[in-house]
């Protein structure tokens, strides 16, 4: 069960940083952390069973996830490479931080 | 001054901590232990017999998910390889970077990653292994070539890329949909040829897998250079 | 069947996602990424399922390591943007 709630701390890690980090790149990042973290609660949440071996439904799941986040984590790169070279920017502000006049 | 900043930095801790008790409270909510599927699923894949569970549930019981994740793999290769520019800028950063131990080094692991990505593949069905992780080796042994010059970035947009990228996916919903004519149900294997398809199924998504990991990578590689279309 | 390994485990883990959401310089945090992407096989490992730990290695670390780093070579390398299009540059002119 350890696994779980570390997944769970993970994933509201992820959440912090996908909000608070201003760099697109680090959101890329806090989003493959959620996604990490949602794999080790649902295979964490698996392994309870006391015989049997681990539940192979949530691996295959898992499986699966993995592959769709990478896909999401190449087209979130490809557009995010696309926006600073159109924009020269790393993040989404629309106005500068507090400290400007 | 300081104000907007500081409320910007209440909102992620707020929703963090929001998700984390959300999240825990449904975790904590749940048994500790549970049966969960484990049974069936070996008494499934006894009766196929294919003997690693987990390739007999991805490929089997629930085949249509995998279906459909092939499909949002393939949408992602198309939508990244719809930004890309210029192929020769990927060429003129590349070459004559190498070097020695990268050049040599890829020499002796790319024919070696081969070989490892098809014996994964092929023992998937009885040992930890299969499609997905054949398909990233063969990947990553592309991007190995790729990066070390002996394999042309160039080749992202040619006919024979987009068939292998395709075959996959073509072929599995081509076994998925043929039991229909025959008057079975999406996806449902004859007994009888059930270990022979899916290895069918497995070899062609690995081949198709490993395409997109690589035309992800040269793609989003060449999507740097914005400027004018081509 | 908590051991101290899996509670050093997962401990490590959290530290390392820490470390990469905190630091500044990107290139270390794509590093820290794909360190942790290593230590979540082995953590698939202690779970029983060593089909996700090899796709995790393979495609977790390995395949969005690579790409994360392009990125930030890409990001590296090119400190201004390209010249805006042609239509732009004649508006400013006008």
């Amino acid at each position: 069960m350890i696994y779980t709630f570390g997944g769970v701390l993970l994933f509201a890690l992820g959440t912090y940083g996908l909000i608070a980090r201003r760099h697109l790149i680090h959101k890329v990042i806090s989003a493959n952390f959620m996604g990490s973290g949602v794999f080790l609660i649902l295979i964490g949440l698996g392994n309870r069973t006391p015989e049997n071996g681990p539940d192979p439904v949530p691996q295959a799941m898992v499986l699966t996830g993995i592959v769709v986040t990478v896909a999401l984590t190449a087209l979130g790169l490809a557009i995010v490479k696309r926006y600073y070279t159109a924009t020269g920017l790393t993040n989404l502000d629309d106005e500068p931080p507090a400290g400007d006049a | 001054m300081r104000d907007p900043a500081r409320r910007i930095t209440i909102l992620p801790i707020l929703a963090s901590l929001g998700m984390l008790a959300i999240v825990a409270r449904a975790v904590l909510a749940l048994p500790p232990t549970a049966a969960g599927l484990a049974e069936e699923m070996q008494a499934g894949a006894k009766s196929t017999g294919i003997k690693n569970v987990v390739t007999a549930v991805l490929l089997d019981f629930r085949g249509y998910d995998t279906l459909l994740e092939i499909a949002v793999l393939m949408l992602a290769t198309v939508a990244v390889l719809s930004l890309r520019a210029d192929p020769a800028a990927l060429s003129r950063r590349i070459a004559g970077r190498a070097g020695p131990v990268l050049g040599s080094l890829s020499r002796t692991l790319a024919p070696i990653m081969i070989i490892v990505a098809g014996h994964l593949v092929w023992v998937g069905s009885s040992e930890p292994g299969g499609a997905f992780q054949g398909g990233a080796v063969l990947g990553a042994a592309g991007i190995l070539l790729v990066l070390s010059g002996y394999a042309q970035p160039a080749w992202a947009g040619q006919q024979v890329v987009r068939w292998v990228l395709t075959v996959g996916l073509l072929a599995f919903i081509g076994v998925a949909l043929y039991p229909m004519l025959e008057g079975g149900a999406l996806l449902e294997y004859p007994d009888e040829s059930r270990k022979s398809l899916i290895l069918f199924i497995e070899i062609l998504l690995t081949l198709s897998i490993g395409a997109s990991i690589l035309s992800l990578f040269m793609a989003s590689a060449l999507a740097d250079t914005g400027g004018e279309r081509p | 069947m908590i051991g101290i390994f899996d509670v050093l485990l997962v401990a490590t883990l959290l530290w390392i996602a820490v470390g990469s959401l905190n630091e500044n310089k990107l290139f270390k945090s794509v590093v820290m990424f794909i360190i942790f992407g290593l230590f979540m096989a082995i953590a698939w490992i202690r779970l029983g399922s060593p089909d996700v730990a090899l796709a995790e290695a393979a495609i977790g670390a390995g395949a969005t390591g690579a790409l994360m780093l392009d990125a930030v070579g890409h990001l590296r390398s090119r400190k201004t943007p390209y010249p805006a299009t042609p239509e732009e540059t004649e508006d400013a002119d006008a």
